[in-house]
């Protein structure tokens, strides 16, 4: 456990310290979202009916983007093989750093999601339960990712290989992450899409990590 | 008296046969040299050790006790390979004081600013990795074996990118770890002094030559120091 801490703390102090992945993410996130009304035109109903829709789009996309330097740095510099050998379980190393990427690109992203809501003409109804779904929604996106960022390790143009192993993945959270808001927005209760999506952090939460450890130990033999 | 042994090991890489029928033995206070032209094994063996590597055939022991399934094994050996694993935004001490405190280190900081003192590279204690020469990052990983204790040292080329003087601190250290008790199989293609080591040439164990090659030395080592 203290080993499991020291690795998400070292891991926090490493990307404040680079500052790029976690800026790059929520910036790619404001612009992605940006980009629909020029798009898609003005027109404020339209822009309020799709909104919840493109914010959670926009924020698989912005999850994916750092996902595959998830593991690359370690895998390139050797430590991997050193936190194999150390003391700490390759599942808790595979879940602190999941941990930590959640904490460096899924939480700002959560910030930034009710003022692109706002940007949206999103009626405010739904602001609370679309912070509430990507507070759940996000740790699963990373947990997902983490397993695509082990698998491509070491393959040639990885980044690439990771969208179309993950995206497919992510289709669920998707659907119950956006069919809470608009159930907010249509005075329906939130709750039964809220408890799916809850239910994919929690199988989500014991299975990436033993399927992340597997391919971690593949790819370092 | 921990002893570190290998029978019978078969590497494969990919479709490729690297060595096969090798054994080695290495006792508490025991050296193993690790020697052979570039691509005989060595560092594969070395990984093999560390149990990053599956050997394809063999087995490995630990007093006996078959090594490449435990959990513990990690825990005995210190492992440095040809990757530094310095991050080049933390300072020397903050990376090393990383290992030692997954390596078990009770003051990590400490540990880690006295093993670069031994290292004779105090001054880079505040220096992010990125500024560090090749040479300082070496002895920065070096010194990564001393920050935390474990009795079985793999060292893959240690010497690489290492000065004169590094050398000879070098040599000291391993033998002062090999007073203790410790153990020490080290690759290399320069000279280094480990006195009563046994050596182990891979290319005896390069698949032409067949499986029932006799071993030309019993890894065993005459130099057993005082535990």
């Amino acid at each position: 456990m203290k080993g499991f801490l020291r690795l998400v703390a070292r891991d926090l102090r490493l990307a404040l310290r680079q500052g790029s992945d976690a800026t790059i993410a929520v910036m790619f996130f404001v612009l992605c979202v940006v980009l629909f009304p020029f798009g898609v035109g003005p027109e404020a109903n339209i822009l309020a009916r799709i909104a919840a829709g493109v914010i959670w789009v926009a924020a698989l996309l912005a999850s994916l983007l750092s996902l595959e330097r998830l593991f690359l740095t370690d895998y390139e510099d050797g430590s991997l093989e050193l936190l194999a050998l150390s003391r700490i379980p390759m599942e808790a190393v595979v879940l602190a750093k999941t941990l930590a990427h959640w904490l460096v690109t899924g939480v700002p992203l959560i910030v930034a999601a009710p003022i692109l809501a706002l940007l949206l003409n999103m009626e405010a109804a739904g602001f609370g339960v679309l912070v509430l779904a990507l507070a759940i929604g996000t740790p699963a996106l990373s947990l997902i990712g983490s397993i695509g960022a082990a698998l491509t390790l070491g393959a040639r143009r990885g980044g690439v290989l990771l969208s179309l192993l993950i995206l497919p993945l992510y289709i669920p959270v998707l659907i119950f992450g956006a069919g809470a808001i608009d159930a907010a927005l249509n005075a329906l209760s939130p709750r039964p899409h809220l408890l799916l999506l809850a239910g994919l952090l929690a199988a989500a939460l014991p299975l990436a990590p033993l399927a992340g450890a597997a391919a971690l130990r593949q790819a370092l033999e | 008296m921990p002893v570190f042994s290998g029978t019978d090991l078969t590497c494969l890489r990919g479709d490729r046969l690297v060595f096969t029928g090798l054994d080695f033995r290495v006792e508490s206070g025991g050296a193993l040299l690790l020697l052979g032209p570039n691509g005989s094994g060595k560092s594969s063996l070395l990984r093999v050790m560390a149990g990053l590597l599956r050997p394809f055939r063999g087995r490995l022991a630990w007093d006996d006790a078959a090594s490449e399934d435990d959990d513990q094994h990690g825990g005995r050996i210190h492992y440095v390979g040809h990757l530094d694993a310095v991050k080049p935004v933390l300072t020397a001490l903050e990376n090393l004081s990383f290992w030692a405190s997954l390596g078990g280190a009770a003051d990590p900081a400490g540990a880690a600013m006295a093993a670069l003192e031994r290292l004779g590279v105090p001054h880079i204690a505040g220096v992010p990795g990125r500024y560090l020469s090749a040479g300082q990052k070496r002895r920065l990983t070096l010194a990564r074996v001393l920050a935390a204790p474990a009795p079985l040292w793999l060292l893959d080329e240690p010497t690489v990118a290492l000065d004169r003087a590094a050398v000879r601190l070098l040599e000291g250290i391993l033998a002062e770890h090999r007073a203790g008790g410790g153990m020490v199989a080290l690759s290399t293609h320069a000279d280094i002094a480990l006195p009563g080591a046994a050596e182990l040439h891979l290319d005896h164990f390069a698949p032409a030559t067949g499986d029932d090659v006799d071993l030309d030395s019993d890894a065993n080592g005459d130099g057993e120091a005082a535990a």
